[in-house]
């Protein structure tokens, strides 16, 4: 039914003119919009006129301007808004991160309020980096080394903590840490049964062929060591300790790793996190307990 | 005047002429000075087209819906840069057709995930995620195991990405597949040099899920993943550069 203006229609309640649509007996006011709507659509478009003038807004389709778009009056970008929420932060932890600089490791963890610093950094950043392998306690896991004993690979001195972390484990970093177990594949089962029978003893006590031994001694100790204490600067592990890495605690196990050798991969720190950081991480895993 | 919209709202297809008009100011003043794409997109060193393995994997993260839990964009907020790098650069997804940028984090962002952990936490993450993080509802994926990767057509794949633009070559697309084995270490090794040629010398040539004798689906996604937010030059980015001296290589 479409209505001409012409001929209103008047609703006989309140006056008002209707739209002049009858739907089953009901009829629509033909109301304007209210004031305060059509006043809050104008400040909109104040708002958006004041507001190109501020802020970036509008590309060039040339391309030249700030970034191929009109500057803005305050000059405000999302990156400088960016490096100023993060100075913010880094005038707070100047003093310490000054400290940081200047001093050795040593002379950091024997300062407590510097140590009371890098053990909290170290430690939020070992969630965020480091819990997926090492589990959120440090505990980890087959495969992924317990950081909370006293047993290292590669060393747990604070030094040694810092460097695995900084450059990683057999990984693409010049610097990394890298040391292979070769493939005994081919050994006689005998031989190979006699050297893991060897290996057990050294933790548990049973007994072994000195036969064992003498193949030990010709193929593991230069980088297992003289009863197998490990020798961390070719990280090669204690095996005389029960602490297993990657092979199970029996002698099976100790064959599967004489043929087939298991290496852990760690990524390098270096490039990813800073150096303040990386000391933060190295502080803080040395103080879980095992460090040296 | 005012009263004239009741011939707007009687008259459908005025009414659509009018919503049309009215969404394409928005829309043009929007969209058009993007296509202008090097005024978008900053010049960074760095940033190649995927290696077909690598694409192989992008396929299977979209086909399995990664995207549905994982984002692939730092954000230029503090608390993101803090947690997960350097913010993402337009230009870092350039390649990807489609973008996984995504909104949706139930799990961590992905856009720096290369290099991160080792390849072998990666395949024993997919296989069992809560072996390394107890509390974590991301899904198994234990069938990428033992699924070849799909490296049939993925030469042609690379062909159909070189028409909406990526600069993949004809000698790119002629060798896809043989590029794809040798990444995984199941080619010859004489290609990698090949392979390095055609892709620069940024690319990890292992075996990613350490198995022999075939490309898994877990090959694929992990070179994938490896390569995420690895290969943008980041030191010399400069917020300020200037996007109309140089363009984008
Ligand atoms: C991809 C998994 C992974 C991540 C992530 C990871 N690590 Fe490791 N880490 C390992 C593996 C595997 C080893 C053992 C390597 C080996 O077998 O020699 C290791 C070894 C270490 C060691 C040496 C232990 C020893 O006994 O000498 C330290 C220290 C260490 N990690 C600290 C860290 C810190 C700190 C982080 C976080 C910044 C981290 N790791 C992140 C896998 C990882
Ligand atoms: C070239 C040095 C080298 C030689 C020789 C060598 N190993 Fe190893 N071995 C290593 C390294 C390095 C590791 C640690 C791998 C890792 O950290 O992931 C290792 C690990 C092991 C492990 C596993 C430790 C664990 O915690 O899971 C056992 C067991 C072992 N070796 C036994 C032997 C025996 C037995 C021999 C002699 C037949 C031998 N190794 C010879 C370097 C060597
Ligand atoms: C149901 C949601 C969900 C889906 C789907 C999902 N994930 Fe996850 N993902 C998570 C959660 C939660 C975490 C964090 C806990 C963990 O590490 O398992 C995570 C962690 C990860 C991580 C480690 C990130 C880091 O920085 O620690 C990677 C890599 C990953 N997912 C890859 C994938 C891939 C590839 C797929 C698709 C095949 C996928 N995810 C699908 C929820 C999901």
């Amino acid at each position: 039914m479409i209505q001409d203006d012409k001929d209103k229609h008047i609703d006989e309640f309140s006056g008002i003119e209707t739209t002049g649509h009858e739907w089953d007996g009901i009829k629509e006011l033909n109301n304007p919009s209210p004031r305060w709507w059509v006043w809050l659509f104008i400040v909109t478009i104040v708002w958006a006129i004041g507001y190109w003038y501020v802020y970036p807004a509008w590309p060039t389709f040339s391309g030249d301007g700030f970034r191929g778009g009109t500057q803005g009056r305050i000059n405000w970008t999302q990156y400088k808004q960016l490096e100023e929420s993060q100075n913010e932060i880094l005038s707070r932890r100047a003093e310490n991160l000054e400290q940081f600089q200047k001093n050795s490791i040593e002379d950091v963890m024997k300062h407590p309020q510097l140590f009371a610093f890098a053990v909290a950094g170290g430690k939020s950043a070992f969630k965020e980096n480091c819990a997926g392998c090492h589990g959120s306690g440090a505990a980890g896991a087959r495969g992924y080394p317990n950081l909370n004993d006293d047993d290292w690979l590669w060393g747990g001195s604070i030094e040694n903590i810092y460097l695995t972390i900084k450059y990683g484990i057999r990984t693409d970093n010049p610097k990394t840490r890298a040391s292979t177990m070769p493939s005994f594949k081919g050994m006689q089962e005998e031989d190979l049964k006699q050297i893991a029978a060897y290996v057990m003893s050294l933790s548990k006590g049973w007994r072994y062929t000195a036969e064992g031994k003498t193949k030990y001694e010709q193929m593991c100790l230069f980088c297992h060591g003289q009863d197998g204490v490990g020798n961390p600067s070719l990280g090669a592990a204690n095996i005389s300790d029960s602490i297993w890495l990657h092979v199970e605690d029996s002698n099976p196990g100790i064959v599967s790793q004489i043929e087939n050798p298991k290496h852990g991969v760690m990524p390098a720190w270096e490039g990813r996190l800073d150096d303040a950081t990386i000391k933060q991480l190295a502080i803080y895993v040395h103080s879980l307990g095992g460090g040296e | 005047m005012l009263n004239k919209h009741s011939k707007i709202e009687k008259n459908s297809i005025l009414m659509l002429v009018c919503v049309v008009i009215a969404i394409s100011v928005g829309g043009l003043i929007e969209i058009v000075p993007l296509f202008r794409v090097e005024t978008t997109i900053e010049p960074i060193k760095g940033i190649r087209p995927y290696t077909p393995l690598e694409l192989a994997g992008q396929d299977i993260y979209i086909r399995e819906g990664c995207y549905g839990c994982h984002s692939q964009q730092i954000r230029p907020l503090r608390d993101e840069v803090e947690r997960y790098g350097h913010y993402s650069l337009a230009a870092e997804s350039m390649y990807d057709h489609p973008f996984q940028w995504g909104s949706k984090r139930t799990g961590p962002d992905l856009a720096r995930v290369g290099g991160k952990y080792s390849d072998d936490w990666h395949v024993g993450h997919m296989i069992n995620p809560q072996e390394f993080v107890p509390e974590s509802i991301m899904p198994s994926y234990s069938a990428m195991e033992s699924r070849d990767a799909n490296l049939v057509d993925i030469g042609a794949h690379l062909a159909t990405l070189k028409l909406v633009g990526v600069p993949y070559t004809d000698s790119m697309i002629e060798n896809a597949y043989d590029d794809a084995m040798t990444q995984a270490q199941e080619g010859n090794s004489e290609s990698e040099s090949a392979l390095f040629e055609r892709y620069g010398k940024n690319i990890n040539i292992r075996n990613f899920d350490g198995k022999k004798g075939v490309v898994s689906e877990l090959d694929a996604i992990i070179a994938y993943l490896q390569v995420l937010g690895t290969m943008a030059n980041l030191k010399d980015y400069d917020p300020d550069i200037l996007i109309k001296e140089t363009s984008p290589e």
